[in-house]
């Protein structure tokens, strides 16, 4: 276990830390994988650079179209938040899955992104906004797109011991867009999910064709993954129950789901992976036509 | 090997109070075994129970898999903040009332849960009650009692 704590004031600082650790540190957020992980013995460090107290990392902000969520919000403040609600209800509905009330109010969005699991709630609804993720280090700051960041399962491409994954900024839905978030687990608090799928759409003026859209699903990769297939089918289709239908087909047909001990084989996982396709883009079109409240 | 230990401070049940702490400790074994609360249970150890919920900084959390350090400089409420001037708090009377106690093992963290919603939002819809606890285990009460308990106050 870890000998040392620290709590920077700021990313400079906690970059400075790490570099000074020379690898023997470690950044934690709310901990809530970490600690497990430690206990396990999974992971070793001799010192933790705690980023929760560094103000800029708490924020969720707006700036015109864009939104910007520090890396250190917690699941409790994204569910919490009315912009996040109205603007990437996708992301809202994922933060309400996570965990617990007790695990919401620690976990951090940028932990479950760090975390680098195949079916975390957080990426999942981030990569169904398009999301990029913000990464400091020594050399400085840079905006990269997510899906960079996942190497294998529970390995991210971000070096906890050097890096500090700072902020996730995406655009903010507007009223011809909509999102949602599927989730299908044995209980509704404290499981992983057996699958989940978040999806992202923006219609025409008319509202009878998709413009664009967003699918993500997990576990049915190594890394959190993003259907591409059937989002260029969904270019330009018509709004119907047989174009969103077939969407949850093409989805199945470029998803590759295992089977899992604890919570489901891959056969009924290929099965409800037509079946959350499908109801979250007929949630995600309802969000488009229903108006949006006063912001 | 030399372990460096750490002046923790907290506010404790609205007290201030130090405890010389290692720094990898989890705050339910320095609640408990630093500072004499064993009100605080520890069950799973891991985060999936409940029982060793804590109020920090008006939130509940799992004391059992949160650093210790975490809490440094903080407001901690714990069970035995509780009752007040020898009076229980509504809560812990209302679980009395309705049978919500049966092994008792899970209540500290059960009140816990309970007081942070109701601090937050003191008329909870029962939907809003069994979020707030869902994060807590009972493996006696079957929770109904619990949420009839949590109801009576939240009236």
């Amino acid at each position: 276990m870890w000998k040392e704590y620290l709590f920077p004031a700021s990313v400079e600082e906690a970059v400075a830390m790490l570099a000074q650790w020379d690898g023997r540190a470690r950044l934690i957020a709310g901990g809530t994988d970490l600690v497990l992980e430690f206990n396990e013995g999974k992971r070793e460090a001799d010192c933790l650079v705690d980023i929760t107290r560094i103000p800029e990392l708490k924020e969720i902000t707006q700036q015109g179209d864009t939104i910007t969520v520090g890396a250190a919000v917690t699941f409790r403040q994204l569910d919490d938040s009315l912009l996040i609600r109205q603007r990437a209800t996708v992301l809202a509905e994922a933060a309400h899955t996570v965990g617990s009330r007790q695990i919401r109010n620690v976990a951090t969005l940028g932990g479950n992104v760090v975390s680098a699991l195949p079916a975390a709630d957080g990426s999942l609804g981030l990569r169904a906004l398009g999301a990029e993720a913000e990464v400091a280090d020594i050399q400085g700051r840079r905006w990269l797109p997510l899906e960079e960041l996942f190497e294998s399962p529970g390995q991210s491409k971000i070096d906890a011991s050097a890096q500090v994954l700072t902020a996730l900024r995406f655009k903010a839905l507007s009223s011809r867009e909509g999102s949602a978030y599927e989730r299908l687990a044995r209980r509704r608090a404290l499981a992983l999910p057996i699958l989940a799928c978040g999806t992202a759409v923006g219609l025409s003026d008319d509202g009878r064709t998709f413009q664009w859209a967003r699918v993500s699903l997990g576990p049915v990769a190594p890394v959190c993954f993003c259907a591409h297939c059937t989002e260029e089918f969904l270019i330009g289709a018509e709004v119907s129950p047989e174009t969103m239908a077939r969407a949850g087909e093409i989805a199945l047909s470029e998803s590759n789901p295992r089977s899992s001990l604890l919570r489901a084989c891959k056969e009924y996982r290929q099965e409800m992976i037509k079946v959350l396709v499908r109801r979250g883009l007929e949630r995600a079109v309802a969000k488009c036509q229903a108006p949006l409240s006063a912001e | 090997m030399n372990k460096k230990t750490y002046p923790l401070t907290v506010t404790l049940n609205g007290q201030k109070v130090t405890a010389e702490i290692d720094p990898s400790d989890m705050l339910a074994y320095v609640l408990r075994d630093k500072l004499g609360l064993t009100g605080t249970k520890i069950g799973c150890d891991e985060g999936e129970c409940g029982a060793c919920t804590v109020i920090l900084d008006g939130q509940a959390v799992d004391s059992c898999i949160l650093p210790a350090m975490k809490a440094d400089g903080c407001e901690v409420m714990t069970v035995e903040g509780l009752a007040k001037g020898g009076e229980l708090d509504p809560l812990q009377q209302a679980f009395i009332d309705k049978g919500a106690v049966q092994c008792g093992y899970c209540t500290p963290g059960l009140l816990m849960s309970a007081r942070a919603l109701l601090d937050e939002n003191p008329h909870p819809s029962e939907q809003e009650i069994k979020d707030a606890v869902a994060g807590n285990l009972c493996r006696c009460t079957g929770y109904t009692k619990i949420i009839e308990a949590i109801k009576k106050v939240a009236r």
